[in-house]
């Protein structure tokens, strides 16, 4: 039997349209389930207030704080490692073994698993650099999560940089540093900000790589050497030990928030990079 | 002129970076060493069969044997797989080849914000709204081999897609449009045309979703059920390597603790071995 390629051509369409249907309606069928499931306890009060028995009761004020120092500490060691090494891999050397040698680590560190993480983290700064479960061991696990994320993000923007900005840069005197942080830099900065958001959004919502390093302590974290629960870790525990569905949402309603505003501000920002350059 | 100010900052700067450049390696040998100290003592002490093909895991009397939780990693993946490639290369094909410019601007942040939606999320979700309808409607206690692969299936989407989509978009236009003047349709032009040319690019977008799924943790805890045994059927409950690790982590002590950290080096060499490939089947695509 001959099928018509014409109609053969309509069914494909169609199939490949329902199939992209699909896989967008899972994103708004999540987002609305948390939505609708999660404001009915979501209010200043939960954002503002401290946790009781166990976080049945009460907000998630010292989560918010936790996530907010975990993020802050990551990118404070992170980012000028990250940085750094795309300005290398970019301006400061020519492809030969060694970067491809940089890349192999970097590639294979995007692939390992973030329980991985957990494991490594637990045994080497919680244990034997005994900082026990705080926001450092955390945070320094963390580090090395999203440097990949990074590192590739801000080797992207710095490659659309175009040469003859260089070339007019460096024909006017200016060393290397100069060009890099005068004129590349800058020209790159929405796609590195880009790469940074995007980390920041790995780094609220990962559970198993912080757990086992930052720990689950309720109270408010006040040093480094504190351990903490971020609102992915007290989602989780929520969730998993049946405390509390209505809160387990509320506290997932302002993490897919979170995770909105990030994503909507990294897309504002590549946007404005791809546009301006082609 | 560059004054000798300059060219000492300079040399200091490179020197700098060249350290930063080589942090991501050092970590990578950091990873690899501590995991290896604390994982490897354990197969020489109980026996590399005895941990690889052992069915027992009881490991505070003496038994590491993590045989059904490696078989059980490896069925939750090919279930992703099975559920995730089909779906994510149709929506990566769509997005590429049919959605136009205007159609891409909304879909691909959306698809891409997927991937941002936090995996205990996908696992919350997964319990509360998948396991119930199995449980109801197929049986079983609904924590089992087939709702893990549903939701691993869709974490991984995200990574097929985006990478499926960079192949297909990687190949040339004359190549459409050659086929499309010849009379062939569309749909002939990217089954014969399109997706066999970006197939390598293809096929990493499938590894690299393998290895998303064999690496995830807290979502597989949540759902699978975490049972002892090898699953005799897609509704029964397993424990895959991840979960192991993370379950008993928190108060595993002396051998019981680096029984969990061989779990892990058998974790890694699974994820490497994966990246290998993917690698290699990317760089063959590039020789070509």
């Amino acid at each position: 039997m001959r099928v018509n390629p014409r109609s053969v051509n309509t069914f494909a369409a169609l199939c490949l349209n329902a199939q992209a249907l699909f896989t967008v309606s899972i994103l708004v069928v999540i987002i609305c389930i948390i939505f609708i499931k999660g404001i009915a306890n979501f209010n200043l009060e939960f954002i503002l207030s401290y946790p009781e028995d166990m976080g049945r009761h009460g907000g998630i004020f010292p989560s918010i704080v936790g996530t907010f120092f975990l993020v802050l500490l990551s990118l404070l060691f992170a980012a000028p490692l990250g940085l750094g090494t795309a300005i290398y891999l970019t301006e400061y050397t020519r492809e030969s073994r060694l970067t491809t040698l940089v890349r192999f680590g970097v590639e294979s560190l995007a692939g390992v698993p973030s329980i991985i993480y957990g494991l490594f983290g637990f045994i080497f700064f919680v244990i034997k650099l005994k900082m026990g479960w705080s926001l450092l061991a955390g945070s320094l696990t963390m580090t090395i999560m999203i440097l990949p994320t990074i590192i590739r993000t801000s080797e992207e923007a710095i490659k659309s940089v175009p040469a003859s900005f260089r070339r007019v840069s460096y024909s006017l005197g200016a060393t290397r540093w100069e060009t890099t942080t005068r004129v590349v830099l800058p020209c790159a900065a929405p796609g590195i900000l880009t790469g940074i958001m995007l980390s920041v959004g790995r780094t609220i919502s990962e559970t198993a790589a912080v757990i086992f390093t930052m720990g689950s302590s309720l109270r408010l974290p006040t040093s480094l050497m504190d351990s903490g629960r971020t609102m992915a870790v007290h989602f989780y525990i929520l969730a998993r030990e049946g405390i509390s569905l209505e809160k387990a949402y509320a506290t997932a309603l302002v993490l897919v928030l979170i995770i909105l505003s990030i994503n909507a501000v990294a897309y504002y920002l590549m946007h404005r990079i791809t546009s301006r350059y082609s | 002129m560059t004054s000798p100010n300059a060219a000492t900052r300079e040399r200091l700067v490179s020197l700098t970076l060249t350290v930063f450049a080589f942090s991501s390696l050092f970590f990578l040998f950091l990873i690899f060493l501590f995991i290896l100290i604390e994982g490897l003592p354990l197969f020489f002490k109980a026996g590399i069969k005895h941990i690889i093909l052992g069915f027992k895991w009881a490991p505070t009397r003496g038994s590491f044997g993590i045989f059904p939780m490696i078989v059980s990693s490896c069925m939750v993946t090919v279930g992703a797989l099975l559920i995730g490639a089909p779906l994510g290369l149709g929506c990566a094909i769509y997005l590429a080849e049919y959605a136009g410019k205007q159609g891409r601007i909304y879909l691909k942040p959306s698809l891409e914000l997927l991937a941002g939606i936090p995996s205990v999320v996908y696992g919350f979700l997964g319990v509360v709204y998948i396991v119930p309808v199995i449980r109801e409607y197929l049986g079983g206690s609904g924590f089992s081999l087939l709702t893990t692969s549903l939701v691993l299936g869709i974490m991984i989407l995200p990574t097929v897609i985006s990478i499926s989509y960079d192949a297909l978009m990687s190949v040339p236009r004359s190549y459409r449009e050659g086929s499309l003047a010849m009379g062939a349709t569309k749909w002939q032009t990217v089954y014969r045309v399109v997706v066999p040319s970006a197939r390598s690019g293809i096929l990493a977008s499938f590894i690299l979703g393998m290895g998303r799924a064999v690496g995830e943790t807290m979502a597989v805890i949540m759902v699978a059920g975490n049972a002892l045994k090898i699953p005799s059927g897609v509704l029964e409950p397993l424990r895959t390597l991840t979960s192991n690790i993370a379950l008993e982590l928190a108060y595993a002590s002396g051998d019981h603790r680096m029984g969990l950290f061989s779990t892990g080096v058998v974790l890694l060499i699974i994820i490497m071995i994966l990246n290998y490939i993917a690698n290699f089947v990317i760089r063959r695509k590039v020789l070509k």
